[in-house]
């Protein structure tokens, strides 16, 4: 396996964006809570591609119901309607269905490109977007590896849809809608760290059935939602190309450099008026 | 307004008539441009109108999949780019004195400044919820680990600075002395801060690319993104001085005093040389991307060809036209080469937005007709309420007497 113990800690402990784990949480102040990223586990060797998640999605979110279903060579997409959808791929190893939704990247381009906060990384994993805060700018979706924020075109008051790994109802102990419905099973939940754990177990026990990497681990800095697969995943319609590293961390050399010019230009920009200015004092008197 | 016993009411009512009076239209009103802009204009009103009662969608074929169009790429990005002038002309003129652009400082100051509140203008069209625009600025919803929210920042105060540069021209208009006398004296510290407003936003705007790694094609996507914006603002803005001149030369003649016009021509000669010396640097840093990122492979592609187009085309060409503008000391070479920069400053920033943005895309943005017409009202009622300034203001004229300044 191409990830061991100590990388994945490694990844966690820097993309973690503040969050404790089992080892570190020894050496933080007693009283104080410790949050873990939540996360879902999706497990495409059991998806039997029913649409269950699809159906108690649109409930629980108020949207209409899918109307179609998962067909090979037919590319359905989440749109402002649908925040998740199934997919069937002809794979080397026979048909598979794949459930497509935001990613809840541990730090969301998504987030870093809003500039009002309305996408936010709640410290329990979900990616969510308040709408009290939103400009309607969309640079999110100009920014998410995924394309997974979608926009309201057609409506005077627009809303940025994308799946919120049910935050609501987390928030009430519950179950994300998907996973509370799934009867295959191939919806999981629970921290991130835990699933990694579990997704590593399937793979070792099983090798036979597995294709030996978890998308979503290290992909973009590492995401909430994790990914198996009995194919390579270029095989079922993801990106290969996403970076491993987080994707705010491409403006950090512009951001950082912002302060220095903010000191520098003046200065440097006032240093040349006054020297010019003393040269130019003997002659400029004739104005 | 009724009452006229206090001298102070009536000295108001007195500018308020003034002001009346500046509102009117003066010349002859059916000038070809009237006629083509008026009808646009008003159809231009009539979509934002629709825009705001059914969405964005009703009049934009923007895509879940390219979510900014011609409004945002063209109107700000693009406009943007072209209002780079005023920075690069204030740093000239303020910074290192040289007094030879005096004439032309506060022209380019001013269409600065009208590019940047007509630009967010079109950004506000482009909002989904233009009501919550104010929540970068106040309240607690800092995202300040955006670079939207740098840009956006650097716009409003740019605008500031920009107002106070150009404040003493409106002081002049009023007959306001003391206050003329206060806002020149700020001018300095606007300039320095607006000059460094401009690097940062300038480059930022490309910068707003940088996590869209995947999603643009890798002839126009790198890390150095921002310093390519940066660097091609220079020359953009030069070319839309040129050119801008070129223009009120003529519309504007009466006001231009004949030792300015004699001016005119060396002052192009001499910014057709920083244009090519400032593209000879920009080409070079493609080359060293191009080089550094293995582009090859990409050349022989229909993009690839797009590319070559954008770069020998718009790039190269003009670069060449400047320098023997420059070394034939004939100015018709430079306004050639301005009008191909400005195309080939569109073409780049479009292609960074829209056409390599998504180019794998399985539907393809083109804009309807309604965004096209939108975006170009926007860029005509800038150049009304611009007209409507020069005609009132001390801007290509020389100021009152009174105001001693060299052309502060």
């Amino acid at each position: 396996m191409s990830i061991d113990r100590r990388n994945f800690f490694k990844v966690l402990g820097v993309t973690g964006a503040g969050l404790a784990l089992g080892k570190q949480a020894q050496a933080e102040p007693a009283g104080e809570e410790v949050t873990e990223f939540k996360a879902i586990l999706y497990d495409s060797t059991r998806c039997v591609g029913c649409q269950s998640c699809e159906f108690s999605c649109a409930e629980v979110h108020n949207l209409p119901e899918p109307e179609d279903f998962p067909e090979v060579g037919v590319l359905r997409k989440t749109n402002e309607k649908r925040r998740t959808v199934v997919n069937a791929y002809d794979t080397s190893k026979g048909e598979v269905y794949v459930k497509r939704q935001c990613m809840h990247c541990n730090q969301p381009a998504c987030g870093a490109a809003c500039l009002t906060q309305a996408m936010l990384k709640t410290k329990e994993g979900p990616v969510i977007w308040r709408e009290n805060k939103c400009m309607g700018c969309r640079y999110c979706m100009i920014s998410c590896p995924f394309d997974v924020p979608k926009f309201e075109y057609n409506s005077p008051n627009p809303k940025i849809t994308k799946c919120n790994m049910c935050f609501e109802r987390q928030q009430e102990g519950q179950l994300p809608a998907c996973v509370e419905n799934c009867p295959a099973e191939a919806l999981m939940f629970g921290t991130r760290r835990e699933l990694i754990a579990e997704a590593r177990r399937r793979i070792v026990e099983n090798p036979d059935a597995y294709y030996p990497h978890i998308y979503g681990e290290n992909e973009a800095g590492g995401t909430s939602f994790l990914y198996l697969s009995p194919v390579p995943f270029e095989e079922i319609g993801f990106r290969t190309n996403i970076q491993n590293a987080s994707y705010p961390a491409l403006t950090k050399g512009f951001l950082y450099s912002v302060p220095a010019v903010f000191v520098l230009v003046p200065s440097v920009l006032l240093g040349i008026h006054k020297a010019t200015k003393s040269n130019l004092d003997k002659n400029s008197n004739h104005d | 307004m009724t009452s006229s016993a206090f001298p102070l009411k009536k000295e108001k009512k007195s500018i308020g008539r003034f002001l009346l009076d500046e509102l009117k239209p003066r010349g002859k009103w059916l000038t070809p441009f009237n006629i083509i802009s008026i009808p646009v204009m008003l159809v231009g009103a009539a979509i934002i109108v629709i825009r705001f009662i059914n969405g964005i969608g009703a009049v934009s074929n923007v895509t879940q999949d390219i979510p900014w169009g011609v409004w945002k790429g063209f109107n700000v990005i693009t406009g943007v780019a072209f209002a780079g002038g005023a920075y690069i002309l204030t740093f000239v003129v303020y910074v290192l004195k040289v007094d030879k652009f005096h004439s032309i400082v506060r022209v380019t100051v001013l269409n600065g400044f009208l590019a940047y509140v007509f630009y967010a203008g079109a950004l506000v069209l482009d909002l989904g919820k233009p009501w919550n625009i104010f929540n970068p600025i106040i309240g607690n919803n800092f995202g300040a680990n955006s670079v939207l929210f740098l840009v956006a920042w650097h716009f409003l105060l740019y605008i500031v600075a920009q107002a106070i540069e150009f404040s003493p021209a409106v002081a002049e208009w009023l007959n306001a002395r003391r206050a003329h006398k206060i806002l020149s004296g700020l001018t300095l510290g606007a300039v320095i801060f607006g000059i460094t407003l401009s690097t940062l936003h300038q480059s930022g705007l490309g910068a707003l690319f940088l996590m869209a790694k995947e999603k643009i094609h890798p002839l126009w996507y790198s890390e150095f993104i921002p310093l390519l914006f940066l660097m091609s603002s220079v020359f953009a803005g030069l070319s839309m001085v040129i050119f801008e001149g070129s223009i009120s030369e003529r519309v504007f003649a009466d006001q231009i005093t004949s030792e300015n016009k004699k001016q005119r021509k060396d002052i192009i000669l001499i910014l057709s040389r920083i244009c090519a010396f400032s593209m000879f640097v920009y080409l070079f840093m493609q080359i060293l991307v191009f080089a550094h990122g293995h582009r090859w492979a990409y050349i022989n592609t229909p993009m690839g060809y797009w590319f070559l187009l954008e770069m020998l085309g718009f790039v190269v060409v003009p670069m060449l036209l400047f320098l023997l503008s420059f070394k034939r000391a004939n100015i018709r070479w430079a306004k050639v080469a301005a009008v191909l920069t400005i195309v080939g400053i569109i073409l780049n920033r479009l292609n960074v937005s829209i056409i390599a943005f998504r180019w794998d895309a399985a539907v393809h943005y083109v804009p309807s007709w309604m965004e096209i017409v939108v975006a170009v009202s926007i860029v005509f009622v800038e150049i009304w309420i611009f007209r409507w300034v020069i005609n009132r203001m001390p801007v290509l004229r020389e100021s009152p007497s009174w105001a001693n300044n060299k052309h502060a």
